[in-house]
């Protein structure tokens, strides 16, 4: 599988460490987690620390040759198996391969009465036999601490800890162990203090009834780590943090053009349309023609051969396709050919940076050569102006990292020249294209012009055009200029 | 439709423990290796057993370090375990059993009393 640009470089003989799998993860840790140390995952409750520990081994059972154990200490390995069947991990075939043990430990304060010393050695033994039974790499206690509600002696528990967690490193395995998060602190009985390699915090948030999971890694000894609070995704296929913050301005500017799909917008673009790589915005009032530009340029590209991801915010794929046909476009013959593929939700799904995690799976999957965003005011309008920034410029820098074609629309309002969200998006883009509104002998037309397009000489015309079932047409009556006056 | 199967079921099961005799205590009593605190933990067990439940008891002791694998059954976390396997429902009596007051109240040979103890 290839990965999408590291959003810093990876140094190699540093500290070894463990692919955990999981998408974006190991881009952000720079490998992975520290191998054969215990790394803590804490969060509140539902933040998808289970299914973080979860993901960790079954990858690791699965693809790395490195077999797991799962100490559940609040769930049973068939409610476990449960839970993670729909993410498409099949817990039962894991175990039946000796690759995965899941072993449920339940302590029932009801039932106990303690008098006198003890330890946790039966703990210690249990794991020990999990461990040698399939010669496991990986760890996972979920969640540990529940141990200070079942036994009542602190003490004890404590110093056991401390011997678990050293005891983990003697094995040589790499464990996650997960823990609530309390009260003004990481941990509810203060883990952290017993982990100090690696500290990963998970969040789940929910600012005006939009969510987001978001991830941070807190500590990581002995190696440089990404420190921002990385969006992530549950899904079907399991989490996928978004690895990408801003990459910078390192993308190579490539000399290669492609089309617009319309030969006289090319013709306006100096002949030979857009650069490729390039991000290009279509603005304009409503009605005036954004979607169809659109729907040329992912047209165009899979007439190339190229796949085109097709962002709908508006539009559910299938109107979009019976729109298009009106206008001579049948793209449902490419959506059959894989070569274009739709997604499309309403922007107030979820939060900006869900979106953004979306988009950025479904592009490191499909590998598109072009992605159309329409329209991205909407969803611009989902954030503050702030959030919505850097979200658009960590968007665009990763397609331009991918050396992809972006095509955005965005609607403006009648009469008014730019939205404000537009302006600040202005020094993003490469290539600004607007529509109009042009009123002609009292007839409405639509108009285009290039407002600005970065290293290419381009028309400084506006050019109209209509709709017709032959795709968008230049009209010659439409031409600006003196002869267009009644004499 | 099928008919329900639960009832016989649990029915069986209320027989199969009806016929062990309630008034026999089967304790198993979980150590890790033959340490101080197991050796304890097991001399006070006959001691309390023989004073109070007398020909009455078995005892089997389980040492993890031998059969790891029966830690999971009885869901072992701490080392001395003693469980009352019966009469049901299962007990259990973590530590080396020092204080024979709560190990016969773990063990429900004797109500927890209610009130201060005496002494206290």
């Amino acid at each position: 599988m290839t990965r999408p640009e590291i959003d810093r470089p990876h140094r190699e003989g540093s500290l070894p460490k463990a692919a955990t799998g999981i998408r974006g993860l190991d881009e952000i840790t720079g490998g992975g987690l520290p191998r054969g140390r215990p790394t803590l995952v804490c969060g509140s409750a539902g933040c998808g620390k289970t299914l973080l520990a979860m993901e960790f081994l079954v990858r690791g059972a699965a693809e790395l040759d490195e077999p797991g154990v799962f100490m559940a200490f609040e769930e049973t390995a068939e409610e476990l198996a449960q839970n993670v069947r729909s993410l498409g991990f099949d817990l039962d075939d894991l175990a039946a391969r000796n690759r995965l043990v899941v072993d449920y430990v339940h302590v029932e304060r009801s039932e106990i009465e303690e008098t006198g010393e003890y330890d946790l050695e039966g703990l210690f033994i249990r794991l020990g036999h999990a461990i040698d039974s399939i010669g496991a790499r990986r760890v996972v206690l979920d969640t540990l601490e529940t141990l200070f509600g079942g036994l009542s002696n602190v003490g004890i528990l404590r110093s056991e800890l401390r011997r678990l967690f050293r005891w983990l490193k003697d094995k040589g395995v790499t464990a996650i162990i997960t823990a609530e998060r309390g009260d003004g602190t990481l941990t509810r009985h203060g883990l952290e203090e017993y982990v100090s390699d690696c500290v990963i915090v998970l969040d789940h948030r929910v600012t005006e009834q939009l969510s987001t999971r978001r991830l941070r890694v807190v500590k990581y000894r002995g190696t440089t780590h990404g420190t921002n609070e990385y969006p992530f995704l549950i899904d079907e296929d399991g989490i996928s943090v978004l690895p990408v913050t801003s990459l910078g301005l390192r993308h190579q500017a490539s000399d290669e053009r492609i089309s617009s799909g319309i030969p006289w917008v090319d013709a306006m673009l100096g002949g030979r349309g857009f650069y490729r790589g390039s991000t290009v915005l279509v603005s304009g009032g409503a009605g005036t023609g954004k979607t169809s530009l659109a729907a040329h340029f992912a047209d165009a590209a899979c007439r190339r051969q190229e796949r085109a991801l097709y962002f709908a915010f508006e539009e559910s794929e299938s109107q979009l396709i019976r729109n298009m046909r009106s206008i001579g476009l049948d793209l449902s013959t490419w959506a059959d050919r894989a070569l274009l593929r739709f997604y499309a939700t309403r922007p107030s799904a979820y939060g900006l940076e869900m979106h953004l995690a979306t988009l950025h799976k479904l592009v490191v999957d499909f590998k598109p050569r072009v992605v159309v965003v329409d329209p991205i005011t909407t969803f611009l309008g989902a954030g503050t102006s702030m959030q919505a920034e850097s979200m658009l410029m960590r968007l665009i820098d990763f397609l331009k990292g991918s050396q992809i074609t972006a095509l955005f629309t965005s609607l403006t309002h009648a009469g008014q020249f730019t939205e404000g969200s537009e302006s600040m998006v202005s020094s993003l883009i490469d290539t600004w294209l607007l529509l109009s509104d042009i009123e002609v002998e009292s007839r409405r037309q639509r108009g285009l012009q290039v407002l600005k397009s970065r290293g290419m000489a381009h028309s400084n015309q506006v050019r109209g055009f209509q709709l017709t079932d032959k795709g968008v047409q230049v009209r010659a009556a439409a031409r600006k200029g003196p002869a267009r006056r009644p004499r | 439709m099928t008919r329900k199967k639960v009832k016989p079921e649990s029915l069986a099961e209320v027989a199969a423990t009806g016929t062990a005799n309630p008034d026999i205590f089967e304790l198993r009593l979980y150590v890790a290796g033959k340490t101080a605190r197991s050796v304890a933990a097991f001399e006070n067990l006959r001691r309390l057993c023989e004073e109070h439940l007398a020909g009455k008891y078995s005892i089997e002791v389980v040492d993890l370090l031998v059969h790891p694998q029966l830690a999971k059954g009885d869901q072992i976390v701490a080392i001395p375990t003693l469980v009352r396997k019966l009469p049901q429902p299962i007990r259990k009596v973590i530590g080396d059993l020092s204080n024979v007051e709560r190990t016969l109240v773990g063990l429900q040979v004797r109500a927890p009393r209610h009130g201060p103890e005496p002494g206290e």
